[in-house]
């Protein structure tokens, strides 16, 4: 299956996806210029992190106007997996293809840790392959990953099981102190309604190693090769 | 103005351009004539201290800078040494002292930005950054800002750009109150038939300006980085960074490199496009006209005094080959950069500067480069920091055996000391996936290079209370220190890049510590036969004729042969503690004598090179066999605060005996909290300690038995009884309260 994964001016996390793809899945990747109108010949995409044009005005904000964005969205709108990591994220939600923003962390501090995150839903093609409750230890790098929704949002989004990731201790309890930026609820990360787009501020493109920290990234990463086989499949590409 | 125009020399004009009314007499006699403003202040740039080294150059010579490994000593943008399988690591250290002094989070924030420049510009792929930084007490609320300031800048600029922050070093110390010290360094990695040098050659070729337009930023930068007391300088000369815009400048110039029509690559930094195009002639022996008219400015009515003389960031000087340009040009409008041809490589080895066709500059290259003054002044040895050295610290009365648990406390909490997570975990340095040995978990950071089987270790040191006291072996220290760290993580030093950071050269007792620190950085690198192949020179960094202590940085890249083969800091479970190296410490310009008593004195540690090379040697042997499971250098706050130290990074306690070592020593806080060179802390399994013992009689080093690790105590037999948490939140704690 193929992986497309969006650079931006200003994204620098596309490399690291590309290599986590291709070293840690053993699958084809490759960049794409955000000018591209075209992705149907990709079956997911990744949105990776960085500062798309410098996050001067606010992240992901203007992102989310670029030419790939609209393709994104019409991917996204037929089914395709999506998945936004860190700037990602929030370009994701600029665009109203997930729920909520994501504002300055609560220190408002960057923060550069490996932090622990509970699977809450796995039924998204990017959770699929895990267990609800299994804990994955990830590295996180942001100043602006505090996510936030008003209090009927985040009940819908309990109800409707949108949230995919919660910040955990080590032993998997929902406690302020494993909160890293605020986020309320401890969300990591969530889906859109369908389930098909999920974004989340922890990085499992930098988790495919344990030489360099962790591989708990490649179950996220592989979850995602169920669907899109199939989807590679129905285009005829073995 | 044209070349010929009348100007009266005023010595408010030589003070504006920084130039003694001797070295206008010089300008005028090389050139035949009496320059005209612009060239008065091109020249005023270019032989500043900053640009022309006119201190520091003779004193240079002195250091070793070739080896096996060496592909590009100093004189380039960066320095390089060889790798293995084809590739080569460039590295490079430079100050941004007087910006940051000024304003500390963009002064901090460009000097990241100019040494990511330096390192693309060599056509290596920046991979890593370090930083080496200096402050006052942070007790106090200005230098509260300083710090957070500057850590605040480095970060923003490097996160941006997705190149991780590794590494580095903090000290704070009252002598840098009023300056600051900010040195940044990055270390990349290129083919080594890739890399670019900065050779302007091939009469025809296009000069090709990239990157942010110029505008009136930054003027006079180089000169005022060369002058004393930079807070009494208004801010307009800080620059202001846009690491978006470099990050799109170094993605575009390495995909640019990859055509091959590119000749030479420079950054602009100080002194801008006088310096750039000046630097890139002189080595390619040609000339270079430029024609002002053509730079993308930021406002109207600049004049080309003002083009000359900017210091605009994220820009960069190609020469390109005429059928390339087009090529060029595209790739970078697809970065959405701008770039233009601003001129053209001459045979004339002049530097002539157009304004809409006509001559309004000419001078010959090698006046700005080559034919700088340059001084050597009396040195003398300042008669206060005799006496410092001459104090005796066993005039105090020795420590009693019930405060050490207290005092440990203390000094773990000191912020020389304690941990440098508030730091560090403001810094991306998992990005790129190559961090092996994040911050905090060694020695010294150690990286991966994908597809191959060695890695890189990086480190900068340097303990400015030795270098205040003893220069010579202080900077011997700084050598000593940060390659032990990189030997530490199982890594042979391979090359040092240094940034020399001192008072005004011109007053005898800063001339005396810049020498001696040379002649000493000099002896250490000879005895551990490591070169330098890069670095940069910070002098004038003093107010009201108060001096920063000397503060010869060390940046150190090594090689592990397999990167699978590293060591960490912390203890890692049960297993056996050994102390290589002297056995004996002393509390001469300790950190335990500044901390506790506030004393800054007597003399610091000897150092044996020769033993120093066997314990790095040695430390280097035992990791390569597979025996070492944590190593971790012995340096300030002495023997208790490293053990320490490597049980709070491992979460394991340990028992430990001093009794022989009190008994060589005689007292015990020269046991405890006395420093030394040349000591390491090594943890072996169980079983590995007879390998461990014959190395060390092989390679001819003390060795000692320390002690044993497990539970969740630090016992010390007869001394020392104390819960590990404590220690550890003292530790943590300790740049956190501020």
């Amino acid at each position: 299956m193929r992986f497309g994964i969006v650079t931006f001016p200003g994204s620098n996390g596309d490399h690291d996806a590309l290599m986590a793809v291709r070293m840690g899945l053993g699958q084809p990747a490759e960049l794409v210029w955000h000018t591209e109108t075209d992705l149907s010949s990709y079956d997911c995409l990744l949105i990776p992190g960085g500062f798309s044009y410098g996050d001067y005005l606010r992240a992901g904000a203007i992102a989310r106007f670029a030419p790939v964005m609209e393709a994104v969205a019409r991917e996204a709108e037929a089914g395709k997996p999506v998945l936004g990591i860190c700037n990602g994220f929030q370009i994701l939600t600029e665009a109203h293809l997930l729920p909520g923003a994501l504002l300055r962390n609560a220190s408002l501090e960057f923060v550069c840790d490996w932090v622990w995150v509970r699977v809450e839903q796995t039924r998204t093609p990017w959770t699929q392959r895990l267990v609800p409750g299994e804990l994955l230890r990830l590295p996180i790098a942001h100043g602006e990953g505090r996510y936030y929704v008003d209090e009927t949002t985040l009940k819908e989004l309990e109800r409707a099981g949108q949230i995919v990731f919660r910040y955990v201790t080590a032993d998997g309890r929902v406690t302020a102190d494993a909160n890293p930026n605020g986020s309320i609820a401890n969300i990591a990360g969530v889906c859109n309604g369908r389930g098909n787009v999920v974004g989340l501020m922890p990085h499992p493109e930098r988790a495919f190693d344990r030489l360099v920290g962790g591989d708990d990234g490649l179950r996220i990463l592989a979850s995602v090769l169920d669907v899109g086989l199939t989807l590679a499949r129905s285009r005829g590409v073995r | 103005m044209g070349i010929g125009a009348r100007m009266t020399v005023t010595p408010e004009l030589l003070r504006e351009v920084a130039l003694t009314a001797e070295e206008y007499r010089r300008a005028v006699e090389l050139l035949g004539r009496e320059p005209n403003r612009l060239e008065l202040g091109m020249i005023g740039a270019l032989w500043s201290e900053h640009c022309g080294y006119k201190h520091s150059r003779p004193l240079l010579r002195r250091f070793p800078t070739s080896g096996p490994h060496v592909v590009q000593g100093p004189g380039e943008n960066a320095g390089a040494v060889e790798l293995g399988d084809g590739l080569v690591v460039v590295l490079k250290i430079e100050s941004h002292n007087h910006p940051s002094a000024v304003e500390p989070f963009q002064g901090a924030a460009t000097g990241v930005g100019g040494i990511v420049r330096d390192i693309f510009a060599m056509g290596a792929r920046p991979i890593a950054l370090v930083d080496s930084l200096r402050f006052g007490p942070l007790e106090e609320a200005r230098q509260q800002y300083l710090f957070h300031g500057v850590v605040g800048g480095i970060g923003w600029y490097g996160n941006c750009l997705g190149i991780p922050t590794v590494a580095g070093d903090v000290f704070f110390m009252s002598e840098y109150r009023q300056n600051p010290l900010v040195n940044a360094m990055c270390v990349g990695i290129a083919q080594r038939e890739a890399l670019v040098r900065a050779r302007a050659s091939g009469v025809g070729n296009l000069v090709v300006l990239v990157g942010a337009d110029t505008g009136r930023d930054g003027i006079h930068g180089a000169t005022f980085a060369s002058v004393e007391d930079p807070e009494r300088s208004h801010r307009g000369v800080v620059q202001v960074g846009n690491p978006f815009l470099e990050k799109l400048l170094l993605e575009a110039c390495l995909e640019v490199l990859g055509t091959g029509v590119v000749v030479a690559m420079q950054d602009l930094g100080a002194a801008g496009l006088t310096s750039a195009s000046a630097e890139i002639a002189a080595r390619g022996g040609t000339g270079i006209e430029l024609e002002v008219t053509a730079v993308p400015r930021r406002e109207a009515g600049m004049t080309p005094y003002e083009v000359m003389l900017s210091e605009s960031q994220e820009r960069m000087l190609l020469v390109v080959r005429p059928e390339g340009l087009e090529r060029v040009l595209a790739i970078f409008h697809r970065w959405d950069l701008h770039a233009v041809v601003v001129g053209r490589v001459t045979d004339d080895g002049c530097l002539r500067v157009l304004e809409d066709g006509k001559t309004v500059a000419e001078l010959p290259v090698q006046l700005l480069t080559d034919w700088c003054p340059t001084y050597v002044r009396e040195a003398r040895e300042a008669d206060e920091i005799r006496a410092r050295r001459s104090f005796d610290p066993r005039s105090l009365p020795d420590l009693e055996a019930r405060d050490v648990g207290a005092v440990l406390e203390q000094l773990l909490r000191s912020p020389n000391i304690a941990s440098r997570q508030p730091i560090y975990r403001t810094y991306d340095h998992t990005i790129m996936t190559n961090t092996v040995l994040a911050p905090g978990q060694g020695e010294a950071a150690v990286l991966r290079v994908k597809g191959h089987r060695f890695g890189i270790a990086v480190k900068t040191d340097c303990n400015p209370r030795y270098c205040l006291l003893d220069p010579r072996l202080g900077a011997q220290h700084a050598v000593a220190e940060a390659t032990r760290n990189v030997s530490c993580v199982g890594a042979e030093p391979l090359a040092i890049t240094d940034c020399l950071n001192f008072g005004n050269p011109e007053r005898p007792e800063v001339y005396y510590q810049l020498v001696q620190a040379i002649e000493g950085m000099a002896e250490a690198c000879e005895a551990l036969g490591v070169p330098v192949v890069s670095g940069n020179v910070s002098l004038y960094n003093e107010t009201e004729g108060r001096s920063i202590p000397p503060t010869p940085v060390v940046g150190v890249v090594g090689r592990l042969e397999d990167v699978h083969r590293r060591v960490g800091m912390g203890f890692a479970g049960e297993g056996v503690v050994f102390l290589l190296g002297p056995q004996r410490a002393t509390l001469g310009a300790s950190e335990y004598l500044a901390h506790r008593f506030g004393i800054v004195g007597g003399t610091p540690p000897a150092l044996d090179l020769e033993l120093e090379r066997r314990v790095q040697v040695l430390v280097r042997d035992a990791i390569h066999r597979g025996i070492v499971l944590a190593a971790h250098d012995c340096s300030e706050g002495g023997l208790l605060v490293a053990v320490a130290e490597s049980c709070i990074v491992g979460g394991i306690g340990g028992r430990f005996r001093i009794d022989p070592l009190l008994e060589a020593n005689g007292r015990l806080d020269e046991t405890v909290f006395g420093e030394a060179a040349s000591r390491v802390l090594v943890q072996v399994p169980f079983g590995a300690e007879g390998t461990l013992l014959a190395l060390a009689h092989a390679h001819g080093v003390p060795i000692y038995e320390f002690g044993r690790l497990g539970g969740e105590r630090l016992v010390v037999d007869g001394l020392l009884d104390h819960p590990l948490g404590a220690l550890a939140e003292a530790w943590r704690r300790g740049l956190r309260r501020m």
